[in-house]
């Protein structure tokens, strides 16, 4: 393993912000560490970097313990949430930073630089001013800066976080790209799934300094392991349910579930697509209480007269009005059994 | 940090400590008998009222002339506004003994004022307090017009959206935004006038004592040591109280605040009441800041051209061991010797202090740091040679006994300046370095020094002004053969004669130019976040 963290816990006062964390990253995988703020992410980053000093448990590079190893001869890249690029030096300077660090002979930096800039898409702009830089730009000359000493791991703290949303969803595709040509090992944060799961090769949940879940982005996505994990992902059809034999009991009345399902109270997620409106006089009789446009589709909330609200996910043209009287059927294909 | 303690350990506390400990100890006693029967002296009582509510009046006074130029070089913008911001600082920088000078030369006798009117102030209290407005009227603009220029024009906008009235709105709003820099500027004028030393000894004559002067008068006239030891004492208390309350101040101003570059917030002046401010605040400026030191000008040329000057470069055998021009010299060298002293001492704190882990105990010597600019520099001119004149430190033949106690006040200057924009960058810059490899040492180098050089330079630039013009401590340890500026001007004062006072007219203005021109130059050099000063 190229990364390893073993128990790894950071406390700030009494609160443990990293609780016992063991995670691996293997050379070359990309592993995206996802969770609302606040949940250990950037604490997570910063201890591997060795910029915060871990409570507990060890970090290992390449089987080596990291404890007493100082930040700067670590060999790790950390691109920064808001970049950090240094305001003084033109965006070559900032570049060059760690090879000059490293010792790198003037004619190699030169060289690098050039190559690097290529790289990230800003070819002949060593000699610009990082103030004016647009925030992609700013982006891409962090990345180039963080990748110029060829760290063994480069790690990246919300690496699109403040920018606009089309760039944002070009950037990660030829970030992607970029990793899979140069073979980089990357451990990212960030809170949004989207990117997460664009990016990832692994991605890893992560709640209250803990890790909730890990797997490929279609595991996750696909069985989320607990409430949590699913509704930060955005599925709010989460119910408790008496389950036996091949039916559940809950508040929406019975639900159909797998024949090799455990038995006895469990927590159901129905995804919005398993959610089909029928007419009113047929199924669950409910009344529409908002309806959203998502661009594919249309995210409809149905209030039952007697259960919490419903999401459905149906197609634009067969979408109720908001007052309508609807009935509502279940797909078993849909269901998913939380952890 | 270990450097800056051992330095304020030896060259403050410890002369302070001594000459306290000369005055109220006798055969091995503590006499702390000594405080009851000093603080209940009749004289003492006056000189302590005197003191206490001359300083009331001058901070009263600065505050109700100085208020509204905050406000023009915050919120107008017109032509000349840099020079302008320029000139009115250049008061504070001036040594006090310059300060007095000009204005005898302005309201004393055969002063303008006598000779067109007949008008004399320099018998009354008027030309103390109007010396300390002249003073310290530039404190006020920088502190209140600093932070003013800075505040956000939208929240102001936002509160005349809720409905408020353009006064409201302002009251509401941006006084209480003020408030805490109003008090801290208020604070460090108080301190400055409650301790001052060469204006009211050059225009208080008999009459007025401060504290300070009394300390003075009882150290080198009376020799009555322990009188002076619990003056000092007194004043201590004094300062360390004015001093808490400015920290708290201080602390309470960091609250978080919107602010934005201040060059977006000036507007040209519109209306007649804004044309009429911009045009009192000039005329406020030439009568109070420009004409006292125009005055000096003119009576250094006296009658006879250039002769004052010529005259200082002959040695007229009495007044010193050489011409008085050499304190030229001696003053720019001393002042450069305490400049290198007091920015490596207050760089250091000021690193040591911007750490964001430091520890209660760090963030209160921060606080001590300030005690120089307040602590009587007479007793520690005399401390200087009491405590400093045996082994190991054994330094009262030594030249570099002016640069030490010049660095002491040049040090909170240095501390000011360097703190504010040391904590302004980022931490996150630094690991950003950190993790490209660099080790902390390279950190400093790569990534704190050269967002803090201009800092660096403004404050150096300051503490050259302030030794250059540092008085009280002087006095004591200059050697009469070596002189500087200040010194010798008060030397020259001493003494009868038209060329005599000529010569101090002409030393004051030639110092005047130096401070001015330092000044000039840091005002180019001037950052947006360059402290309190």
């Amino acid at each position: 393993m190229l990364l390893s963290l073993e128990g790894a816990t950071v406390r700030f006062g009494g609160r443990a912000v990293l609780d016992a964390v063991g995670l691996d990253v293997a050379e070359h995988e990309i592993v995206c560490v996802l969770g609302p703020s606040g949940s250990g992410k950037s604490t997570l980053l910063r201890a591997v970097a060795g910029l915060q000093p871990l409570n507990g448990g060890r970090v290992s590079l390449d089987g080596r313990d990291q404890s007493g190893v100082p930040a700067h001869k670590r060999g790790v890249g950390l691109m920064f949430q808001d970049h950090q690029l240094f305001p003084q030096r033109d965006v070559g300077g900032n570049v060059a930073f760690g090879l000059r660090m490293h010792g790198a002979a003037r004619p190699q930096q030169d060289e690098r630089v050039r190559e690097l800039l290529d790289l990230v898409g800003l070819p002949g702009a060593a000699r610009r001013a990082v103030a004016s830089l647009s925030g992609g730009e700013q982006q891409r000359v962090a990345l180039a800066r963080a990748l110029a000493p060829r760290p063994r791991l480069l790690m990246l703290d919300e690496p699109l976080g403040q920018l606009d949303r089309s760039l944002r969803e070009r950037l990660v595709v030829e970030l992607r790209e970029l990793f899979g040509q140069l073979g980089t090992t990357v451990l990212a944060v960030t809170h949004d799934q989207g990117e997460a799961f664009a990016l990832a090769d692994r991605v890893v949940v992560m709640r209250d300094g803990r890790i909730a879940q890990s797997g490929t982005p279609l595991e996750v996505w696909q069985r989320p392991a607990d409430e949590f994990v699913a509704r930060f992902l955005g599925f709010d059809n989460v119910v408790e349910g008496m389950v036996s034999g091949e039916a559940a009991d809950t508040p929406w009345g019975k639900l159909p579930v797998p024949q090799d399902a455990p038995q006895g109270t469990r927590t159901l997620l129905v995804r919005p697509a398993g959610v089909r409106l029928v007419p009113a006089d047929e199924g669950l009789r409910c009344t529409v209480a908002a309806r959203t446009f998502k661009g594919t589709h249309v995210a409809v909330q149905v209030q039952p007269e007697e259960a919490p609200r419903l999401e459905a996910a149906v197609a634009l043209r067969e979408a109720p009005e908001v007052g309508d009287a609807v009935g509502v059927e279940f797909d078993p294909a849909e269901i998913v059994m939380l952890g | 940090m270990a450097v800056p303690v051992a330095f304020f350990a030896a060259f403050f506390a410890w002369p302070v400590a001594a000459i306290v400990a000369r005055g109220l100890k006798v055969d091995g006693k503590w006499q702390f008998g000594r405080i009851a029967d000093v603080a209940t002296q009749a004289d003492i009582r006056h000189v302590l009222w005197f003191t206490t509510w001359q300083a009331l009046a001058s901070t009263a006074l600065t505050l109700l002339v100085a208020l509204p130029g905050a406000y023009v070089f915050a919120r107008l913008d017109f032509p000349g506004k840099q020079v302008l911001r320029a000139v009115v600082t250049v008061p504070f920088v001036l040594p006090t003994v310059v300060v007095g000078t000009a204005f005898l030369a302005l309201v004393g006798r055969g002063g303008l004022l006598d000779e067109l009117w007949g008008v004399r102030l320099d018998t009354t209290v008027w030309a103390i307090l109007l010396a300390h407005v002249f003073f310290n009227y530039a404190v006020v603009v920088r502190t209140v017009g600093g932070l003013w220029g800075q505040l956000d024009p939208r929240q102001e906008e936002a509160a005349r959206m809720l409905g408020a009235s353009p006064f409201r709105a302002w009251r509401k709003v941006t006084l209480p935004a003020l408030a805490p820099a109003v008090a801290a500027a208020a604070l460090m004028v108080f301190l400055f006038t409650f301790t001052s030393f060469g204006v009211v000894q050059i225009l208080g004559g008999p009459t007025f004592s401060t504290l300070e002067v009394e300390i003075y008068r009882q150290t080198s006239e009376i020799f009555d040591l322990s009188t002076a030891a619990v003056l000092t004492i007194v004043q201590f208390i004094a300062v360390g109280a004015i001093l808490a309350v400015h920290a708290w101040t201080v602390r309470r101003r960091e609250t978080a605040l919107r602010l934005v570059d201040a060059n977006v917030t000036a507007r040209r002046p519109r209306g007649a009441g804004q044309w009429a401010l911009l045009a009192g605040v000039l005329g406020i400026v030439a009568v109070l800041l420009v004409l006292p030191l125009a005055v000096l000008v003119q009576r250094s040329l006296g009658a006879s051209g250039f002769g004052y000057y010529r005259a200082l470069t002959h040695d007229d055998g009495g007044t010193f061991l050489v011409p008085p021009i050499h304190a030229v010299g001696n003053s720019l060298q001393y002042a450069l010797a305490a400049t290198v002293i007091a920015v490596a001492i207050g760089g250091l704190a000021a690193a040591a202090l911007a750490r964001r882990d430091a520890g209660r105990l760090v963030r209160g010597f921060d606080a001590l740091l300030m005690l120089p600019l307040g602590v009587s520099a007479v007793t520690v001119g005399f401390g200087f040679l009491i405590a400093l004149d045996r082994p190991p430190l054994d330094l009262r033949s030594s030249w570099i006994l002016v640069p030490l106690a010049q660095a002491l006040v040049g040090v909170p200057f240095v501390v000011r300046t360097m703190l504010p924009v040391l904590r302004a960058v980022d931490a996150r810059l630094r690991e950003a370095a950190a993790v490209l490899g660099a080790s902390p040492w390279r950190v400093w180098r790569e990534v704190d020094l050269p967002m803090v050089r201009r800092a660096l330079l403004v404050a150096a630039g300051f503490a050259f002004a302030v030794s250059l013009g540092e008085f009280g401590a002087t006095v004591f340890i200059a050697r009469p053969d070596n002189p500087t500026l200040p010194v010798a001007v008060a030397r020259l004062l001493g003494r009868p004669g038209d060329l005599n006072y000529g010569q101090a007219m002409a030393l004051s203005t030639i110092l005047m130019v130096v401070c001015a021109v330092a000044l000039l130059v840091l005002e180019r050099l001037r950052t947006d976040r360059s402290g309190e000063f």
